[in-house]
């Protein structure tokens, strides 16, 4: 398979994702479609690490695991005390910051 | 038989996505996206790169959907209201992520990549394995590798600063 493919296939997973944050207004749901983008991001460099011939792209995808694993871990922290605090579970009405 | 398995994972990869951003249940999102990471994970092993796929399947398919679960189980996983805050939001979001696809496409394949158009070099048979991923991360990315360490441990003390009992007060 032309590494062409990875790519575009990537580049679609991305604009669904960053397409799904549009749409959703529950912050789960959005953190899935983050989800979603960094792995399409993941991919890329996967592939590109193939079309390069050396493994220093598969090390950033390792890194980026980390990133996900961490910007999960602070998200869900988040969700669960926004639901402790009785607030609702939407992030078109949680807009005190909006100025 | 690669393009076969290819394209099915393709298809396992897009359809997963696709259920994450429509299905209405934040349960079923996150059941999509553990399909969408298995079809990823063969698609990492296709580029021959082994370990980055078990890490996938291990990590985010086990360990990271398994949070997701225990989260939506916990909040609850109600339905989303199906009102329209912003007017016009759910036409111009999927057109908006049609132009992102396009440019991203024009962006990557106008690049003058050399190896676009080709199925990259030949490797030797332990490309991406544990063995040449670990000895990068300890040899040459030390430093990143330091640091990401560091990175997780603040992340799980903000995550029971932020989700713990003392934050009610």
């Amino acid at each position: 398979m032309n590494v062409e493919w990875y790519v575009v296939l990537s580049s679609l997973l991305f604009a669904i994702g960053a397409m799904g944050i549009l749409v959703r207004r529950s912050p789960i749901v959005i953190l899935l479609c983050l989800e979603l983008m960094l792995n399409a991001g993941n991919l890329a460099l996967v592939a590109f690490s193939r079309m390069v011939g050396n493994q220093q792209g598969q090390v950033f995808a390792i890194v980026v695991m980390v990133v996900a694993a961490c910007e999960v871990v602070v998200g869900l922290g988040l969700i669960v005390a926004l639901f402790r605090r009785k607030l609702p579970l939407d992030v078109d009405a949680l807009r005190e910051l909006r100025g | 038989m690669e393009a076969v398995l290819f394209f099915a994972a393709a298809l396992g990869a897009l359809a997963g996505a696709i259920g994450v951003v429509a299905l209405r249940n934040p349960f079923y999102g996150v059941l999509a996206l553990i399909v969408h990471l298995f079809s990823l994970a063969v698609l990492f092993l296709l580029l021959e790169s082994a370990f980055v796929a078990a890490a996938q399947v291990v990590v985010y398919a086990g360990a990271v959907m398994v949070l997701y679960a225990f989260v939506v189980a916990y909040v609850g996983g109600e339905t989303e209201p199906a009102f329209d805050p912003i007017p016009g939001q759910r036409f111009l979001a999927p057109l908006l992520g049609a132009a992102l696809f396009v440019e991203l496409s024009i962006a990557v394949l106008g690049s003058s990549l050399v190896a676009l158009g080709t199925e990259g070099p030949d490797v030797k048979a332990g490309f991406g394995d544990p063995v040449g991923i670990g000895k990068l991360l300890l040899e040459r990315f030390l430093l990143p590798f330091e640091a990401s360490s560091i990175l997780l441990l603040l992340a799980a003390v903000g995550a029971v600063v932020l989700a713990g009992k003392r934050g009610e007060a």
